[in-house]
């Protein structure tokens, strides 16, 4: 029964977890992997292997061909979205954080109603939203309804994980800071965001990620101009042609870029302050 | 204004950091009452310590002369001015937490300059203002660095560095030792004595360690669910504690009980359980006969003896089993599980090198004995 081997090798469970671990990674990015590789089919190539030489000519496609839509656009489109979603998920469940520390009246029916629209179905929230904006006579568009509906993702997310970075923070630093003569906004300024940076970062990627791969909530409630999943869903039903593997490899690329970026600038924070208590 | 007012004695100049609290009372919104009205005056220029056991309200009550937290009742007077509804940096007080609450994203330097920052001090100005009192701390080659950079006993100098670049009257400080090891905590208490003469500021320095509060302070306010017990410089507090708490507290007494049979000459004869008679030396005596009354004995002035088994126990003497015996290093401390009069247990702390000529055992029976002037009444709780 030792699980141990006795030559002091490894136990046979090692193995064992380590071919579940290898099955994940091969089910998890193999068809990735198949998408980024065929996206450079040659110019005869179809949508499935065997390749058909190597070519970015069904990026240059994605750029000019006729049938593969306003691409361009809804990367822009998505783009802006993506940042003013961020922007508004960063202020409001920052300030929203800073109030939940104060156990107000009815602080936790006022949670739950928040994190309510976390479990309402995405879908069925796109279709209320459509649905209210028509019978309100307001026309559906992606930088009003569709901005509404993905905060109503972004929000919620974005607030619990404020809660877990100021459950770490402590009053003491704006007490020392108030001791010291600061007003409440230079408090704000120099002591509280400073300190809450990476955790802000994170809420920042976290709203620009959800934004810019939403697709439940945005489908029925994004109005004429499509962003780029609507786009990308919209395209899987007229195009078959490998273009849509070159918009799949492009749009991973731009997430990457993102994500480097923010994890680049957390890493730099981090650095800045090495040795310093975790926040 | 009376500060002003009252003439100053001739060569002294007047204290600063008077610090005076009339009727203070916390409660908070869930009923508790953490602080219970208190009247207590601490002299500018001393060092007090505010010393009892967690939950007793004196970092409550720091907080409060602090501005960090308001009073539901009383006053608060910082050199005769009310304070209470001010800042902290409108009543001339600076906080040293518990924890430092050093800004981690900021090097010493800033930390320390902070005050000055948000103060619209030019950036020249307040960097040669920051690196002078760096400098008085002794950290002067560890400007640049981060807070996370630096030891606890670094951390600490920071902090107090941070609190006194704002030149306050009365420096209020929080546990500011506990986060430090002992061989550490030792040497900084020592500096923050140091400290608090050259500056000539009142020093409040809460802590729950006996020992400390008696190495630092000139006044000792021992404090017990939300309430003054004895407020009085070291020796007063150590030596002649008022109240079995502060007896007990303190931990140099033991505390007993008997009933008053006579008094005459000055003596107060009293009888304890198991037939026992203790003899004490009074001034005044307000007992009367069949009273009850409560008297500490020093744990320092106790004579040890194998118990002689036959006879009329002496006056003065309590026997038991020895318990534990402690290794202390300059005394030796002996615990007897003794009865019911004496709380069940009695402590002796005998001179480390007469102990050793004839050393006890555990288990063995001994006999404890005093002078009537080592003990003295103490109010019962």
């Amino acid at each position: 029964m030792a699980i141990t081997a006795p030559s002091g090798g490894r136990p046979w469970t090692f193995y064992a977890l380590a071919a579940i671990f290898v099955a994940y990674v091969i089910f998890l990015y193999g068809p990735m992997l198949c998408i980024y590789v065929l996206s450079f089919q040659g110019p005869e190539g179809a949508l499935s292997f065997p390749m058909r030489g190597l070519s970015l000519h069904w990026f240059d496609e994605l750029w000019t061909g006729g049938d593969t839509g306003d691409l361009a656009g809804a990367i822009g489109r998505s783009l802006v979205l993506a940042v003013l979603v961020m922007v508004l998920t960063v202020v409001l469940s920052f300030a929203a954080g800073m109030a939940f520390r104060a156990d107000f009246p009815g602080s936790s029916w006022l949670f739950y109603l928040i994190i309510a629209s976390l479990v309402v179905p995405g879908y069925v929230l796109g279709i209320g939203i459509g649905l209210m904006f028509q019978l309100l006579g307001w026309q559906t568009d992606w930088y009003s309804s569709a901005l509404g509906a993905q905060l109503s993702w972004t929000l919620p997310f974005g607030l619990l994980i404020m809660f877990a970075v100021f459950g770490r923070f402590s009053r003491s630093y704006e007490e020392a800071s108030r001791d010291l003569g600061a007003g409440p906004l230079q408090t704000l300024r120099l002591v509280v965001v400073p300190m809450l940076l990476p955790g802000i970062i994170a809420v920042a990627l976290f709203g620009f990620t959800l934004s810019y791969d939403e697709f439940a909530r945005t489908l029925q409630s994004v109005g004429s101009d499509n962003t780029v999943p609507i786009e990308i869903w919209s395209m899987t039903q007229n195009v078959t042609s490998p273009s849509i593997y070159a918009l799949g490899t492009v749009t991973t690329a731009l997430s990457f870029v993102v994500i480097g970026v923010a994890l680049g600038s957390i890493a730099l924070i981090q650095r800045r302050r090495q040795g310093a208590t975790p926040l | 204004m009376n500060a002003l007012s009252a003439a100053p004695k001739p060569g002294i100049a007047p204290a600063i950091g008077t610090v005076e609290l009339a009727g203070i009372a916390k409660r908070y919104p869930n009923g508790t009452l953490a602080v219970n009205g208190i009247d207590l005056r601490i002299e500018g220029g001393t060092y007090c310590c505010l010393l009892g056991p967690s939950g007793c309200g004196k970092t409550t009550l720091l907080r409060m002369i602090a501005g960090h937290e308001n009073p539901t009742d009383g006053e608060i007077r910082i050199d005769g001015m009310n304070v209470v509804g001010q800042s902290p940096r409108g009543r001339g007080t600076a906080m040293m937490f518990q924890s430092y609450a050093l800004f981690p994203h900021l090097t010493v330097r800033d930390n320390v300059a902070f005050s000055l920052r948000v103060r619209g001090v030019a950036r020249d100005a307040r960097i040669a203002e920051a690196d002078r009192v760096i400098e008085q701390v002794q950290l002067g080659a560890l400007a640049e660095r981060l807070p996370g950079q630096l030891s606890g006993g670094q951390q600490q100098r920071v902090a107090l560095a941070r609190a006194i670049i704002t030149k306050p009257r009365v420096l209020l400080l929080d546990e500011p030792l506990s986060a430090l090891d002992e061989f550490l905590r030792l040497q900084m208490r020592a500096e923050l004595k140091d400290m608090q003469k050259s500056l000539g500021i009142t020093f409040i320095h809460v802590t729950h360690t006996q020992l400390e509060a008696v190495a630092v302070a000139d006044q000792v306010v021992v404090m017990a669910h939300g309430s003054v017990r004895q407020s009085a410089d070291a020796r007063g507090i150590y030596a002649e504690p008022h109240s079995a708490y502060v007896a007990r507290f303190m931990g140099g007494q033991n505390v007993l009980v008997g009933r008053v049979e006579a008094f005459a000459a000055g003596t107060l004869t009293l009888s304890g359980a198991g037939g026992r008679t203790f003899l004490l030396r009074v001034r005044e005596n307000e007992a009367k006969a069949g009273d009850t009354v409560t008297f500490a004995v020093r744990r320092d002035h106790i004579l040890l003896m194998r118990a002689a088994m036959d006879g009329v126990a002496p006056p003065n003497c309590v026997t038991g089993s020895i318990r534990a015996i402690e290794y202390q290093g300059t005394f030796v401390k002996v615990t007897l599980a003794a009865g019911a009069a004496t709380g069940g247990e009695f402590v002796a702390y005998l001179e480390e090198g007469g102990y050793f000529k004839t050393p006890f055992m555990v288990g063995e029976t001994v006999a404890c004995s005093w002078s009537a002037d080592d003990a003295q009444v103490v109010a019962a709780d």
